[in-house]
């Protein structure tokens, strides 16, 4: 199944996969101006039900790699994404029969659609995470042992660089961080080609329309001045896990990530109790008074009471009132397999991972 | 010391005359048509208040909201020409790309994208387009623009691309008026474009503005240095404010919030700062208005700003009620009001006739509004009231309840007792909390930088070290200076151990202190 998708649906997508982003990913906000720009241009964007997808169609997995502070100064432009592309069909000699996210969660989610509109490709219903996460190693295909490489990155200068083979994911993740590093920080990449049959087997299936409706259901929410948390919690079936206001923000970079802590004092009914939501990147374990209540990979979503809109762990700042939501995961990453992919441990927390959603 | 403030807003000009911390003068007048003839009459006024023989006035601060209104009513704008120096990056998305199209209509940009620009480590993108800038700068001169804005990549960090082209471009258009987003705007290309392309627009307006501002204190005989507040709930002097309007855009509702924390000593509450057509409901934070977290959008155009946290309510002194349903605004008969409402002799029924008829102040005729009846009138407090309680719940946050100042001209319609409120504090002179704002705002600098290759106290101690020169070359007192914030955030994903570190510090006025120390 192949359908249209409308410019209407352009905010919505952006609003879902911040949310989804759980406090990482990078604001979609350029993205979705390249994109309202492109249809705008008349540029149109169709998008591909994964099991609509024959066994050898080859997919691209597109995104934008780098810091997102480097990202609010060099901008996202399409033509770069493009670009990666097509040097992944010289290199391969393969044409690409559609294109796909590597994570939903913040502007990667658009990454496809800038790509896809650019070249006239479909853009697959699927991602590799149904969240975000800061390493190649952290997706569904990485937890599949698909093949990791080849892999194109393209800078605004014409640098132009393909990672031929890697030993492991991870290796990829050292090799590929390094030259984008050296470009200034930020790039386009299109990643490890993958088979229709590798993409409906191991891809996270109907994550766009999943972000889509999300983001729908939070605007109409706010239009409506009705709770667009409630509207998140219904959509997603998540729960509520503390309510209160941010007292204390602590951050230090080590390895390339974004570590660190923000403590969220309680209101409400959360009167007198405190959380400690760690993060990488992404929020990745929730304490309530030192004891751990949520972990990855349950998508830990730090979300705006008033608003709904979500919080980045780059934007949380003292006296934000907020309040924390668990989204269940795809499954996945929850199975044993993916668990030492994206649980706790993979973060260096050393805790079993316990889903907010177990009986 | 001695010093005037003076607000102007859309309904009214307030001003006042402080000697040190006490309020000599304070007068309230309708905003005039003739704007600048007002601020004469209400200068004329306070002045005449003191005993004959007194000192002179030893300085003028104004508050104003003509430039936020040129930019929200798309008026009063100048063509200005766009250069972003960062190409081959950002080429999808050119200047003005997310303005709102009637606001890029009024200010017809001619937009040039030219090579050059920085990385976050000071290394050249590639080398800058001399010949491209001239190129753009002889097709400037020719479509006869003189305001220019120029934003270069990463320039906050590395600000020699934006400062050279500015130099060609003068080379090629002597009188150019040129805004350099590294002046204005922090880390964030598109916003820090937005900001000085609107700066760029407004320039002209600037210095009208403030030419008019002097003549009006010339006409009323004061001879004294003369500040404009800014965003940030400080002052700059006129002339510099001149070239730098958009730091003035939201002066208005933070000198309320200041002059509510002056006139209390309060400074920590949350302060509602009732108006003709809404209110605003902020919180002082260690005596400064708390700021927003989030983008800041300013007539449709997404900037980076700090402005004050502010949540707006359409309840204020003129805010028509329809006596059938009892349905309190939104609407408002605004600067009308003394034709309008009941008390005045007019025909709506507005919150300040129900003020009038419970007695709770003292306007107009109140024969006029004895016909409401009690219990009307009864129901209609207690529904203005649940709209403040539920705008203080919306931006408190602790559950505790908090001190409440009501300040502003309607701010009789604040009821002492709320819900949520541990005090509702009423002060003297609260109707003229924004020009007192204004009166005893202090100077300030800032500095928001990404640091690499140092720890983090070296990075937050070199911030620290450029806020307070910047804040001495604003024309603080450099022993009066206190490091108002400080924010650190390292940054994911840049080797080094590079960090955006914010500081703001402020202190009083070199100038007051002098005179001071002479006096004593």
């Amino acid at each position: 199944m192949i359908r249209d998708f409308d410019e209407s649906e352009i905010d919505p997508l952006a609003v879902g996969a911040w949310i989804l982003g759980t406090g990482g990913g990078g604001s979609p906000y350029l993205a979705q101006l390249n994109l309202k720009k492109l249809y705008k241009d008349g540029k149109r964007v169709k998008l591909m039900d994964p099991l609509a997808l024959d066994d050898d169609d080859a997919v691209a997995v597109v995104s934008k790699m780098g810091a997102p502070l480097v990202g609010q100064e060099r901008l996202v432009d399409p033509a770069h994404l493009a670009r990666a592309m097509q040097l992944m069909e010289e290199f391969t000699g393969r044409k690409f029969r559609a294109v796909m996210s590597v994570e939903i969660g913040g502007g990667n989610a658009l990454s496809p659609f800038l790509a896809g509109a650019m070249l006239d490709i479909p853009v697959i219903d699927a991602d590799a995470m149904g969240r975000a996460y800061p390493e190649a190693q952290m997706t569904s295909f990485a937890i599949g042992d698909l093949p990791m490489y080849p892999l194109t990155l393209v800078d605004c200068r014409d640098n132009e660089a393909i990672v031929a083979k890697a030993a492991s994911w991870k290796w990829m993740e050292r090799i590929s961080r390094k030259i984008c590093t050296e470009v200034g920080s930020t790039s386009a990449t299109c990643k490890a080609p993958r088979t229709g049959k590798e993409v409906k087997e191991w891809g996270v299936l109907h994550t766009v329309t999943k972000a889509t409706s999300l983001g729908r259901a939070v605007l109409e929410a706010r239009a409506a001045h009705s709770d667009p948390i409630d509207a998140v919690l219904a959509h997603e079936k998540g729960k509520v896990l503390f309510k209160g206001k941010i007292s204390d923000v602590d951050r230090t970079t080590t390895g390339g990530f974004l570590r660190g802590a923000a403590q969220i004092d309680g209101l409400d009914a959360d009167r007198g109790s405190a959380v400690e939501l760690a993060f990488q990147n992404e929020w990745a374990v929730a304490f309530r008074d030192g004891q751990p209540i949520a972990m990855t990979p349950d998508l830990i979503c730090l979300l705006d009471t008033v608003s709904g809109e979500a919080i980045g762990t780059e934007t949380v700042r003292y006296g934000q009132r907020v309040t924390v939501v668990a989204l269940p995961a795809p499954g996945v990453l929850t199975t044993p397999k993916g668990l030492e992919h994206v649980g706790p441990r993979a973060f260096g927390y050393d805790l079993d991972f316990k889903s907010v959603f177990a009986a | 010391m001695k010093r005037i403030g003076i607000d102007v807003g859309g309904t009214n000009t307030d001003a006042v005359l402080i000697d040190g911390e006490t309020v000599v003068a304070a007068i309230k007048f309708p905003t005039t048509a003739d704007v600048m003839q007002g601020v004469v009459n209400a200068i004329g006024h306070v002045v005449k208040a003191q005993p004959p023989g007194a000192s002179p006035v030893d300085a003028v601060m104004i508050g104003t909201t003509h430039f936020t209104n040129a930019v929200v009513e798309r008026a009063r704008l100048e063509r200005v020409a766009a250069i972003r120096i960062a190409m081959p990056a950002g080429a999808s998305l050119p200047p003005m790309v997310d303005w709102p199209d009637d606001l890029r209509e009024a200010v017809n940009p001619l937009s040039y994208m030219v090579h050059g620009g920085h990385e976050y480590d000071g290394q050249p993108l590639v080398p800058l387009a001399r010949g491209e800038i001239r190129d753009a700068a002889m097709k400037i001169r020719d479509a006869g623009i003189d305001a220019i804005g120029i934003t270069a990549l990463f320039s906050p960090l590395t600000a020699e691309g934006e400062l050279e082209a500015a130099e060609i471009i003068r080379s090629v258009i002597p009188n150019a008026r040129i805004t350099l987003s590294h002046t204005l705007g922090r880390i964030g290309l598109l916003e820090r474009e937005n900001v000085t392309l609107l700066n760029a627009a407004l320039q002209g307006l600037g210095h009208t503005t403030v030419e008019a501002f002097k003549n009006a204190l010339r006409k009323a005989g004061i001879d004294a240095p003369f500040y404009l507040t800014q965003n940030d709930g400080t002052v700059v002097l006129a002339d510099v404010a001149a070239a730098n309007p958009v730091y003035s855009f939201a002066s208005g509702p933070t000198n309320s919030m200041r002059g509510a924390a002056f006139l209390t000593g309060l400074k920590e509450a949350m302060v509602v700062d009732v108006g003709g057509t809404t209110s605003d409901v902020g919180c002082l934070v260690g005596g400064f208005p708390r700021e927003a977290n989030n983008v800041v959008e300013i007539g449709g155009v997404r900037t980076l700003f700090r402005m004050p946290d502010l949540l707006p309510m359409a309840l204020g002194g003129g805010t028509i009620i329809d006596p059938q349903t009892r349905k309190i605004g939104p609407r408002s008969v605004g600067y009308r009001i003394t034709q309008e409402a009941l008390v005045f002799g007019g025909s709506t029924l507005t919150t300040t006739d129900v003020a009038v008829a419970a007695g709770l102040v003292e306007i107009g005729d109140r024969d006029r509004v004895k016909h409401l009846d009690q219990d009307f009138v009864a129901d209609l407090l207690k529904r203005i009231a649940v709209m403040v309680e539920d705008g203080v719940d919306r931006m408190k946050t602790s559950a505790d309840g908090v001190k409440l100042i009501a300040v502003g001209g309607g701010a009789f319609l604040i009821p002492e007792t709320l819900k949520g409120a541990a005090d509702v504090l009423r002060v003297e002179h609260a109707g003229v909390a924004n020009a007192l704002g204004a009166a005893m705002a202090q100077v300030s600098g800032e500095v928001d930088q990404v640091f690499s290759g140092m720890s983090r106290d070296k990075a937050i101690a070199e911030a620290d070290r450029v806020a307070r020169e910047r804040a001495v070359q604003a024309g603080a007192d450099p022993n009066s200076l206190v490091t108002l914030d400080t924010e650190d955030i390292p940054i994911a994903y840049l080797p080094g151990d590079a960090r955006r570190v914010r500081v703001r510090v402020v202190g009083d006025i070199a100038f007051m202190k002098d005179q001071q120390k002479q006096a004593s």
